[in-house]
């Protein structure tokens, strides 16, 4: 009895199984009104906002939801997700304007390629738990930023530029700003099903009893460690599929998106929108796009206020801002 | 061949000197996280935040105040820096961190990481990115001193033995007083410790401001080295983040004994392979989670 | 009530909660100065919380706990032990690995007069003083159990709550473990015992209280304990 643990971050979304039953039915109705509006924005946002911008939101918003597959619904935090990011940017970059393969093809190799990075990391980084998966998820990315740094391909500090963004399957011209936005929205979407599909499916359920209670999910004959090393897997493909979608969209790589400052945007999107909710991930990196954009102007304070937002939310705002709305009107935000 | 092992032993001397900093600041970490279970990631801007610290002493300070004969040196700085440094540690402690203990440490470290940005990027808004050197190395410690293999920088030498003075002294202080006994039993069961009627939360608060003036002072002493920057201490984390995986958070020894070796094996690494010196540490972190996944020095299992 | 005259140590109506978890649901029980009572009952009924509890070592608290008539439910963990000179033997046993044994017994700082002085402390545990300059974790299950209470003598408490002394001791060690409790009795301590061996216990105590799910179900008098072995069986019986 001397021994309880505390469940590990208690703050993470709550299933329909935790909310009273006679809230379902409210559930069920705002998730419907979230589908709605979010399939709604994503239609129709290029005719009242700038497509490029909309774009950088939503490759940011599935980098995001793939990044809270690992610290909302696993209970690991990666630290280093801008080594999937940017590292699959790169190659997404690379093979597209060096090899010439068609952009769909880019960035399914990009996504690959992080794949297969992301079992490296992984494989590596659960061997420990906790904080220490953090620091060694952050040190081995600064491994991948290394090399973007020093390999020849990667363009150095001005990093690769001039990615053409082709055709695609040789029938659209993604120059067409309209075309690239519909098809960005549906690499989005499908990415976003993707992990929808995963939490609500019994293997998400298997991460969900991990992140609540390693020991116990281990002593169910689990084999904790595998969940743990595919969860990982899949969330740093999806978000190497974000990065080389961007690197698309604008035309190149850089190093700033294999940075950690880069992990710690992503970390704050999903901690700001609601660590382990389905929406909260998108709605964090709307916030924060959208604030880095508005105050561009004021240079190197955005640091300042994004650093302050992470300790106010850190302090007072752990449930994020879809799972506080979620516990005002008592339903699953998951 | 002779001029081969001239050359090793140079590289090691610089790799040492570098060994100073990842040494002093994982021993702080490593203090911290004992008692705290937090890891610091603003142990880097502190650090920053120490180097600039010596650089408005004895720069800025003067100006601002419209006293312009005043310039605060060396000397005192490195015993002014590690307490402000430590003062402002206390207070993030007291004020920020308190409040988080009872949640997932990972909270710690996302707090600790914003602390770190607004850290930074108030030094960005003030300082130029590209460094300011640190005119007030002290007069005594100019020149070189011929060690018979190499020239060496006297100041360099002399940051070597100080900080290796300090580690040890930090070291003797926990194994071997009535108050390192307090912090080793806090480290292991503060509620017990608590019940014999120790002001744990006390406890806590000193550790950290030892902790974070630790960085502070690792900061004064890098200032007439490397050019002050506010960036200066962003990527030393990241380093210093593996040397602790490397050594294993268990042992305040471990710590600084992995922060001295990997500064000398980086060194190295620059003789032989000099593009891999930025990575090697990591590298050796892949090895090390290989083989011993608890760190050379940490419990096993 | 009766029996205590005036109450040591007087616990009412006290709740404790681990997170969530509501543990204590309200514990009454006291007893005199020079008293030793136990505390009976099954793994998980809740007597280690009680102590806990009453060192506050739980999340969260309400009731009453008073000590020689003083209020000690809204003091901070870290005043408890000094101010109702309280000494806490935990469960475990609590021996710190990273200390030797002489920083064992030095650590918990002095609460009052008349505490042991080492020398005595060795008198009345003398394997220790073979072994003080030993880790912690290198002792015997004996020696960590004598070192645990020891280190508390040393401090002048006079309130001593102990939990299960006696666990997986060799019936030579628990003999003399009873010993001392003995000796400890006849020198004044006011003593809560929490302990699963009754027969350990039996001939040590004033009073005995059951404790199940949380709260005291039953108060059973050192004379009466005889007369009510069938139902102490049904309390204690798996």
């Amino acid at each position: 009895m001397s021994d309880m643990s505390k469940p590990a971050l208690a703050e993470a979304g709550e299933f329909e199984e935790a909310v009273p039953h006679q809230n379902l039915s409210r559930t069920r109705f705002v998730q419907v009104l979230l589908w709605i509006g979010l399939v709604g924005f994503v239609l129709t946002a290029p005719f009242y906002l700038y497509p490029v911008f909309v774009m950088q939101l939503l490759c940011f918003a599935l980098f995001a939801c793939a990044f809270n597959l690992l610290i909302g619904f696993t209970g690991l935090l990666s630290f280093g997700h801008a080594a999937f990011f940017g590292g699959a940017a790169y190659v997404a970059g690379h093979v597209i304007k060096v090899w010439g393969l068609p952009p769909l093809a880019g960035i399914l190799v990009g996504g690959l390629s992080a794949a297969v990075l992301g079992y490296v990391i992984g494989a590596l980084a659960i061997r420990r738990q906790g904080i220490y998966f953090a620091m060694i998820t952050l040190a081995l990315a600064q491994i991948v930023y290394f090399f973007a740094l020093q390999f020849p391909f990667t363009g150095g500090e001005n990093g690769l530029q001039g990615i053409p963004r082709g055709n695609l399957f040789g029938l659209v011209d993604l120059n067409q700003p309209l075309a690239m936005y519909y098809f960005v929205a549906a690499v989005f979407m499908i990415g976003f099903l993707v992990i929808y599909r995963t939490i609500h499916s019994p293997f998400g359920q298997v991460l969900q009893a991990i992140r609540e209670n390693e020991p116990r999910a281990l002593s169910l004959g689990y084999n904790v460690d595998r969940f743990k090393l595919m969860a990982f897997v899949l969330s740093a493909t999806l978000a190497g599929v974000a990065g080389a979608t961007k690197a698309v969209v604008f035309q190149f790589a850089s190093l700033t998106d294999a940075h950690w400052q880069t992990s710690g945007e992503v970390t704050l999107m999903t901690l700001l929108g609601g660590m382990g909710t389905i929406f909260g991930p998108v709605v964090g990196a709307i916030t924060v796009v959208a604030l880095q954009h508005e105050l561009s102007g004021i240079g190197s304070w955005v640091q300042v206020v994004i650093g302050a937002i992470f300790i106010v939310c850190v302090l007072v705002f752990r449930r994020g801002i879809v799972g506080e709305i979620a516990r005002l009107l008592r339903i699953s935000s998951v | 061949m002779d001029v081969m092992i001239k050359l090793i032993l140079a590289q090691g001397m610089l790799g040492l000197n570098n060994g100073v900093f990842y040494a002093m600041l994982s021993l702080g970490l490593a203090i911290i996280f004992g008692l705290l279970n937090v890891i610091n990631f603003a142990h880097g801007a502190l650090y920053m935040t120490g180097a600039f610290l010596a650089l408005i002493l004895y720069s800025y300070l003067g100006v601002w105040l419209g006293l312009e004969w005043l310039h605060i040196g060396f000397w005192p700085a490195l015993v002014l820096v590690p307490l402000l440094v430590g003062c402002f540690g206390m207070l993030l402690e007291r004020l920020l961190l308190r409040w988080l203990y009872k949640h997932d440490p990972i909270y710690g470290l996302l707090l600790t990481f914003g602390v770190a940005l607004v850290l930074q990027g108030l030094f960005v808004n003030f300082f130029s990115v590209s460094g300011t050197p640190y005119p007030a190395q002290p007069d005594e410690l100019r020149g070189v001193v011929n060690l018979g293999f190499m020239i060496f920088p006297k100041y360099r030498l002399f940051a070597i033995v100080f900080s290796i003075f300090v580690c040890l002294a930090v070291w003797l202080v926990i194994e071997r007083t009535r108050i390192g006994a307090m912090l080793r039993a806090g480290t292991e069961n503060p509620d017990l410790v608590k019940a014999f009627g120790i002001n744990v939360p006390l406890m806590v608060t000193l550790t950290f401001g030892v902790g974070t003036g630790l960085a502070g002072l690792a900061g004064v002493l890098a200032a007439p080295i490397y050019s002050v920057s506010p960036l200066m201490g962003a990527d030393l984390i990241i380093v210093v983040f593996a040397v602790v995986v490397i050594g294993g958070m268990g042992s305040i020894m471990g710590a600084v004994v992995s922060g001295f070796a990997l500064g000398l094996v980086e060194g190295l690494t620059k003789v032989i392979y000099a593009p891999a010196a930025s990575t090697v540490i990591f590298l050796l972190m892949v090895v090390v989670l290989l083989l011993r996944p608890a760190g050379l020095f940490g419990r096993q299992g | 009530m009766t029996g205590a005259p005036s109450s040591y140590l007087k616990i009412s109506d006290l709740n404790a909660w681990y997170g969530e978890s509501h543990v204590l649901h309200g514990v009454d029980l006291e007893l005199a100065e020079g008293e030793l009572i136990t505390l009976l009952g099954r793994n998980g009924a809740g007597r280690t919380t009680t102590l806990r509890a009453i060192m506050g070592m739980v999340d969260r608290r309400t009731g009453s706990i008073a000590i020689r008539g003083e209020e000690f439910i809204d003091i901070p963990a870290h005043r408890i032990g000094p101010l109702g000179r309280i000494g806490y033997c935990p469960e475990e046993r609590g021996i710190f690995a990273s200390l030797n044994v002489e920083e064992n017994l030095m650590l918990p700082p002095v609460v009052g007069e008349g505490g042991m002085s080492l020398d005595e402390i060795f008198e009345m545990f003398p394997n220790l003083r073979e072994v003080r300059r030993r880790m912690g974790t290198r002792l015997s299950g004996g020696e960590q159990q004598m070192l645990a209470i020891a280190r508390i003598l040393r401090t002048g408490s006079r309130l001593l709550l102990l939990d299960e002394i006696t666990e997986g001791l060799a019936p030579v060690i628990v003999k003399t473990l009873g010993d001392v409790i003995r000796r400890l009795k006849e020198k004044g301590y006011t003593i809560v015992l929490v302990e699963q061996n009754f027969r350990f216990a039996a001939p040590l105590a004033d009073r005995h209280y059951v404790i199940e799910h949380g709260r005291v179900v039953d108060r059973i008098e050192a004379g009466a304990v005889e007369a009510s072995m069938d139902r102490l069986n049904h309390y204690l019986s798996v």
